[in-house]
């Protein structure tokens, strides 16, 4: 039983839609920016987009991943830091298109990034039309300190799956702590269950 | 490097606020009882909790302001449109309580038992962004560390920067350098201009000496001035980040 705060109270009564926003969660307007060191910066011409750890890796340049087939969704975003936005616009290659060109029997990717960010995700929340790779951000290209010029994007997880400057996934058959997990944030990351950290 | 950080559960539980000092007309540093504190590193945050009387419940996070060994204490800026930074600085008053779970965070921390630790130390600070490095500069004081240290610290005027007092008798081995971007007292001597590349270059340790910075202050502060330190040429793993964008209404 949480005890009362004197004097605290609710001081924002625009509700907002039901069942949008997670536990724990406020909805911002802005689009705020949490990343863990510099912002790279990587040219096109040296971008690739690898699938490693599979029978059969995968590797797309700039251009042909631009060549893949799109996706415009619109999707509600939540941070762990307590931000939520809703009805976020980005375009990007479904990840059910990326995966299909590798074979693999592996239950788990860690993705990784220019500038050497990881974090792990089960392939299931990859598959089915929940994940992108996305390279623009309301029809424009992905701004680099919002992880342009493309990052992973799997709403439904907190945003820090949502790996900027993905430079690719390492197919894994074990499941293994990425940047934020190995500080003790939680390994999965619902927010829906407010799996914020370890133990959550 | 990593792994080292707590992985038991964090739990909630109840702070109650043993003082409150006003370190600026909006800026107010509660220190917190804590029945149950395993210890925090320099650096690191908390997350608390607010509870309505109707049950209406509001969470946030917040930087430690205090050095690992002394009472936990927050520190918190007031945004006019936000729902628990009024209440921090404004209601809460010496007994009351609320919740509070942590210590969180083990990428932005500064321990002096690392080799990351025993480095010149630049710290580079926007705004409320100074918290979790004043946490680093009383731990490095009470660790009696020696490490060459800087802090530039960009506030807006005079009146807005926090810790002032604390500051104007630094420890031997730091200087605080200041950048007042939009109002200067009439004798200021100090920058006066938004951090840039040309004062980077005259504040940063050189990159010879293996410095290691920590930026923190507001997203196009950190944007900026982590592009400068890597354009100077420190390497992008020594610029430890953390950046507080999330305004509209927290």
């Amino acid at each position: 039983m949480s005890p009362v705060s004197r004097g605290f109270h609710r001081r924002h009564q625009e509700a907002e839609p039901a069942g949008r926003v997670p536990p724990g969660q406020y909805v911002t307007r802005d689009f705020p920016v949490l990343s863990a060191g510099p912002t790279p910066h990587t040219a096109l011409a040296n971008w690739t987009f690898s699938i490693e750890g599979g029978s059969s890796p995968a590797s797309w340049t700039w251009q042909e991943f631009q060549a893949l087939p799109s996706e415009t969704v619109t999707v509600d975003i939540h941070c762990v830091t307590r931000w939520s936005k809703l009805d976020t616009r980005w375009k990007g290659v479904s990840l059910d298109v990326l995966l299909d060109a590798v074979s693999y029997d592996a239950p788990y990717v860690l993705a990784f990034c220019d500038g050497g960010y990881t974090t792990n995700l089960p392939v299931a929340d990859l598959k089915g039309g929940q994940a992108w790779v996305a390279y623009s951000y309301d029809g424009k290209p992905l701004p680099a300190e919002h992880g342009g010029p493309a990052r992973l994007l799997v709403p439904h997880l907190y945003f820090w799956k949502s790996a900027k400057w993905v430079r690719g996934l390492r197919l894994r058959q074990v499941d293994a702590p990425g940047f934020w997990e190995m500080y003790g944030y939680h390994m999965y990351g619902d927010p829906w269950r407010e799996q914020r950290y370890a133990g959550d | 490097m990593a792994g080292t950080a707590v992985r038991g559960r964090l739990t909630w539980q109840t702070a109650t606020v043993d003082s409150v000092v006003d370190e600026t007309p909006t800026v107010r540093t509660l220190v917190l009882g804590l029945p149950d504190w395993a210890g925090h590193q320099a650096g690191q945050h908390l997350d608390i909790r607010l509870t309505g009387d109707d049950g209406y419940q509001a969470e946030r996070s917040y930087s430690i302001a205090a050095a690992p060994g002394e009472p936990v204490a927050i520190t918190v800026e007031r945004l006019d449109d936000g729902e628990v930074s009024p209440y921090l600085t404004q209601d809460v008053q010496r007994g009351d309580e609320f919740e509070v779970r942590g210590p969180i965070g083990g990428y932005f921390v500064w321990d002096p038992a690392r080799p990351d630790g025993t480095v010149p130390l630049l710290l580079l600070a926007g705004g409320s962004g100074v918290v979790p490095l004043r946490s680093i500069l009383r731990d490095r004081a009470r660790v009696g560390s020696s490490v060459p240290t800087r802090l530039l610290y960009s506030a807006r005027n005079w009146d807005e920067v926090i810790y002032r007092s604390e500051f104007a008798s630094p420890e031997a081995g730091v200087e605080v350098i200041y950048t007042l971007t939009r109002q200067q007292p009439a004798d200021w001597t100090g920058y006066a201009r938004r951090v840039d590349q040309a004062m980077i270059t005259e504040v940063a340790w050189p990159v010879a000496q293996a410095p290691v910075a920590y930026v923190c202050g507001p997203t196009n502060f950190v944007e900026a001035v982590a592009a400068d330190l890597v354009a100077l040429g420190y390497p992008p793993q020594r610029v430890k980040t953390e950046r507080f964008g999330a305004t509209g209404t927290p």
